[in-house]
């Protein structure tokens, strides 16, 4: 800051360095163990340094799967979570972006009933509503189907008090020149409202696209058969009590492929997660 | 906040709102009321008939040891990983607002946990501490610490604490650099030629600019303590050992599923859908706040 | 091109608050028309209702013939220059321009004629690929302009549209904007809280205060003949100098610090009637030591601007000042008298404020 002193200069990045390394620890371990052989680290034996295996356990993980548990090819499941993750973002932020749009851009009856219908879903999570949830989507039949794992997730309060706030900042000039241009609500929505929404849409696609992603609770209760398994639900499943039959380098391996996608389209897409973090918060 | 300048429509609003509306009603509206209504029934072994019983099942819960158990649990649980995950982000923070040029770097190198899933985090954490063959239990073990998660009940807390801290670091110091780099340089020159050294500048002028955005943190923690930790536990610890590591929400998962006790399922569903809301109302009221200030 | 008329037209938002009461005004084909007033007289909500952005609580408005009342924005023929300017930001220059007329469905080569005619009148041609955050506040200004003159509308709509602009800019575009009024000579309607604006720009100017019309008239008819204590004041700067008097006989006024002449013919008023004596700056002369007549001043300080400065001073109690040709001697003594020809006294009803001109001056 204002001083110059030497001491205090080098000890912030001695702390941010610590810090790093203890983040990246856990991962780097659970690295290491996807390139060894499972008996070894059974044994206790696993050391700190990449073993040869890295080729071959990968594609075990990815094309066969767990001999033992799941029997399950992890690109399935990767696949699965894909979707999931794809379905839900896009989902969310089209289903948002209009009811948002009707909110601010529309007087009607019922207009803040709506709104607070749809904000009270936040004190409504997923956790608190487990079985009857369970029991619509059983009786909708959606188990065991890409639509059970999507569609009862893609309401969004957070998206549409999100795109309610960049609306209230569009000028108001903007939709009067418009309708002095001869636009009707249907055409300033697609050629003003959804080209100023694009770096908005982005940050919400990245922070509900990783949501999608690690969603656990929800696939574990609608998915029952392994080939509608998303890979963070597999992940947990290749994992058995007695740990003679648990495969832990393919579930090392498993475990890096979850963290891959998610990781990386954090940081190749940093501008837009950090917009969408801190302003979907608000 | 309201728009000047308006669409007139009659048909078009209420089209643009229904496939939200709906999947709200069917989703989230239709099952919460659902578990009010059940958390007041009692069904009978074959689920046949139900009657209605008024309160029993909650005071059938209260009267459960195991109750008191879980939010104990969740109690010890919320403190500690609140506690850790924000002081650690916080220290993190303020080093990495200290460099001008490398803020961008640290916030890339420490940020990238937040898109581990809870579960993934779990499951990286059992395999370090994992007491036959985790790395850092081994370590331990030969420095002579017993050490046994699945065993040992304080040991199963202490593993879920840390995968969950670990997690959550990255998200709280994300919030404490925009929050510190929102503070304008001038106002800490100006305690600085005021003669306030480092350390005093951190308690009496940053600290206090921060504070918002520690409270916020602070609702947000407890939250994603409640709820978002619902892998990590299924992926450690399974609720074990006997119950140790078992939450109110994983409680409400585990009755349901196993025990097919639906009133007393519902009845748990209700008081944390009360503590949620209690919790959001919290967190509104500050929004409030901010929007005054 | 057409006249664009408004009869008893009313703006009463929900909640009661009445913006504009009851406005009758004609407004000339083809001329250049100022909405004049303060910040929150009404102008321009009116503006918005020719406009079709609100909606008329009460009254009639026509655009040539035909009654719009109820006719959708696009659909009445009329262009609008926003104070802010309100263009498309993720649009080039060209789809600005072009935007409105696509949406009309107007044939590809016309457009094209038509933004290459306004780019080149405008001078944008070298701008036209960029987009609005690329452009200074001046082109962003001509920018408006030129997504107002491809629609070749019936009638011209400016919302301060140079408020925006720095000093300098804004008086060169001032003139910009005149000779294209001259040039395409549409029916023009300028708001502006800026009598500079209004004096140097209307053909018409039409004062407004709280909701209703204070006077309409020519520039120089309003400057010359205020109709109103508030027309006196709000229009000339360094603003008139209202002083209080009683008339003492037809033809003069008595004041604190002596007395004024005015001309019996155009003011008829009983003598013993208390009245507001206006006198703007410019019209008030230092008398020669044997006139009998005028008023006493106290000198206080000098602005000097240049080629004039202006005397800041009281007379008794009462502030007044005057100004001075730069190259005038300055008199060295700080109190003297001033006069001023009876031709240029205005009077006003103390309580009403309407001037007590014989003929109910200000009705163009």
């Amino acid at each position: 800051m204002v001083e110059r002193r030497r001491f205090a200069d080098i000890l912030p990045h001695v702390i941010l360095w610590v810090g790093i390394a203890i983040l990246a620890f856990p991962v780097y371990v659970c690295f290491i163990g996807s390139t060894h052989e499972k008996s070894l680290i059974a044994n206790g034996q696993m050391p700190l340094t990449p073993g040869d295996l890295f080729f071959e356990t990968y594609y075990k993980t990815i094309f066969i799967g767990t001999s033992g548990t799941t029997r399950e090819p992890v690109g399935q499941m990767l696949l699965n979570s894909f979707i999931m993750a794809s379905v839900i973002a896009c989902g969310k932020i089209a289903i948002s972006i209009i009811s948002s749009f009707a909110i601010v851009y529309f007087k009607f009856p019922l207009r803040m009933a709506a709104f607070w219908l749809i904000f009270m879903t936040l004190m409504l999570p997923v956790e608190v509503r487990i079985y009857p949830t369970y029991k619509i989507a059983a009786d909708l039949n959606l188990l065991d189907s890409y639509a059970g794992l999507t569609v009862p997730l893609i309401a969004s309060a957070t998206a549409t008090l999100f795109f309610r706030q960049f609306f209230q900042t569009i000028p108001d000039e903007l939709i009067e020149a418009s309708k002095l241009d001869g636009a009707g609500p249907i055409r300033f929505f697609w050629d003003t409202v959804l080209p100023l929404s694009r770096t908005n849409i982005a940050a919400l696609f990245v922070i509900l696209f990783i949501y999608g992603w690690n969603q656990y609770l929800w696939p574990l209760l609608i998915t029952t058969r392994d080939n509608m398994q998303t890979i963070v639900i597999g992940i947990k499943k290749m994992i058995v009590t007695s740990d003679a039959l648990t495969e832990w380098n393919v579930v090392m391996a498993t475990a890096m492929l979850a963290m891959v996608p998610p990781v990386a389209v954090v940081i190749l897409m940093q501008r837009w997660f950090v917009k969408g973090l801190v302003e979907t918060e608000k | 906040m309201e728009k000047r300048a308006i669409f007139s429509g009659k048909l078009l609003p209420y089209l643009l709102l229904a496939p939200q509306l709906v999947i709200t009603l069917v989703f989230f509206y239709w099952p919460a009321s659902q578990a009010l209504w059940q958390s007041f029934l009692l069904e009978d072994a074959f689920g046949l008939q139900s009657e209605f019983v008024w309160f029993e099942n909650y005071i059938h819960l209260f009267q459960q040891p195991d109750y008191y158990r879980a939010m104990m649990n969740t109690l010890v649980f919320s403190v500690a990983v609140t506690f850790l995950s924000l002081s650690l982000a916080l220290l993190l923070a303020v080093q990495a607002d200290k460099s001008i040029r490398g803020a961008g770097i640290y916030r890339t190198l420490l940020m990238w946990p937040y898109a581990v899933a809870p579960a993934v985090a779990g499951v990286l954490w059992l395999f370090m501490f994992q007491p036959s063959l985790g790395i850092v239990a081994r370590a331990m073990r030969s420095l002579g610490i017993a050490w046994d998660p699945l065993l040992n009940g304080t040991h199963a807390m202490i593993l879920v604490i840390l995968a969950a801290t670990w997690k959550q670091i990255s998200y709280n110091f994300l919030f404490f650099l925009a929050g510190l780099q929102a503070i304008p340089r001038s106002v800490i020159e100006a305690a600085a030629i005021d003669g306030a050294r480092p350390v005093r500048r951190f308690w009496t002028i940053i600290f206090p600019l921060l504070s918002p955005t520690a409270f916020f943190l602070l609702v947000v923690n407890v939250v994603y303590v409640f709820f978002d930790t619902f892998g990590i536990i299924d992926a450690v610890t399974g609720g074990g050992p006997s119950k140790a590591t078992e939450t109110l929400v994983y409680k409400v998962y585990i009755d349901g599923r196993l025990g097919g006790d639906l009133g007393g399922s519902a009845a748990q569903s209700v008081i944390l859908m009360m503590i949620v809301i209690a919790l959001t109302a919290v967190q509104f009221r500050y929004i409030e706040r901010r929007v005054t200030y | 091109m057409a006249s664009v008329t408004l009869e008893n037209v009313k703006k009463v938002y929900p909640g009661g608050v009445e913006a504009v009461k009851g406005i009758t005004l004609a407004i000339p084909d083809g001329s250049f028309t100022v909405l004049l007033g303060p910040s929150g007289c009404g102008k321009s909500t009116l503006l918005r209702m020719i406009a079709g952005l609100e909606t008329v609580t009460d009254g009639v408005i026509r655009i040539g013939s035909r009654v719009v009342n109820n006719i959708e924005p696009s659909e009445r023929d009329i262009a609008m220059v926003f104070q802010n300017y309100a263009l498309y930001p993720h649009m080039t220059v060209w789809d600005n321009m072009a935007y409105g007329l696509k949406n009309r469905g107007t044939p590809k080569d016309e457009i094209v004629r038509r933004v290459t005619e306004a780019a080149r009148l405008l001078e944008l041609e070298p701008l036209l690929k960029r987009r609005p955050r690329e452009l200074s506040g001046g082109q962003r200004q001509r920018v408006a302009m030129g997504r107002a003159i491809v629609r070749e509308p019936q009638v011209f709509l400016f919302d301060e549209p140079l408020s925006n602009l720095d000093a300098k800019l804004r008086v060169q575009t001032r003139i910009e904007i005149r000779r294209l009024h001259n040039r395409l000579k549409a029916t023009s309607i300028f708001v502006t809280h800026d009598q500079v604006e209004a004096m140097t720009l209307a053909d018409l100017v039409v004062v407004m205060n709280q909701g209703r019309i204070e006077q309409v008239g020519a520039p120089l008819d309003v400057y010359r003949r205020p109709a109103s204590r508030f027309v006196a004041t709000f229009i000339g700067s360094p603003a008139m100098n209202m002083l209080r008097g009683r008339v003492v006989e037809p033809g003069r006024v008595e004041l604190e610090g002596g007395s004024l002449a005015f001309d019996p013919a155009e003011f008829v008023i009983p003598s013993g009637s208390e009245v507001d004596v206006g006198v703007r700056p410019e019209d008030l002369v230092i008398a020669s030591s044997d006139e009998a007549a005028g008023l006493s001043f106290t000198r206080e300080f000098i602005e000097e601007l240049g080629a004039t400065r202006v005397v800041h001073g009281s007379s008794g109690s009462e502030l007044l000042s005057f100004i001075l040709a730069s190259s005038a001697p300055l008199p060295s003594e700080t109190t003297l008298r001033l006069t001023a020809p009876s031709s240029v006294v205005h009077l006003f009803d103390r309580s009403t404020g309407a001037s007590l001109r014989r003929d109910g001056a200000g009705s163009a």
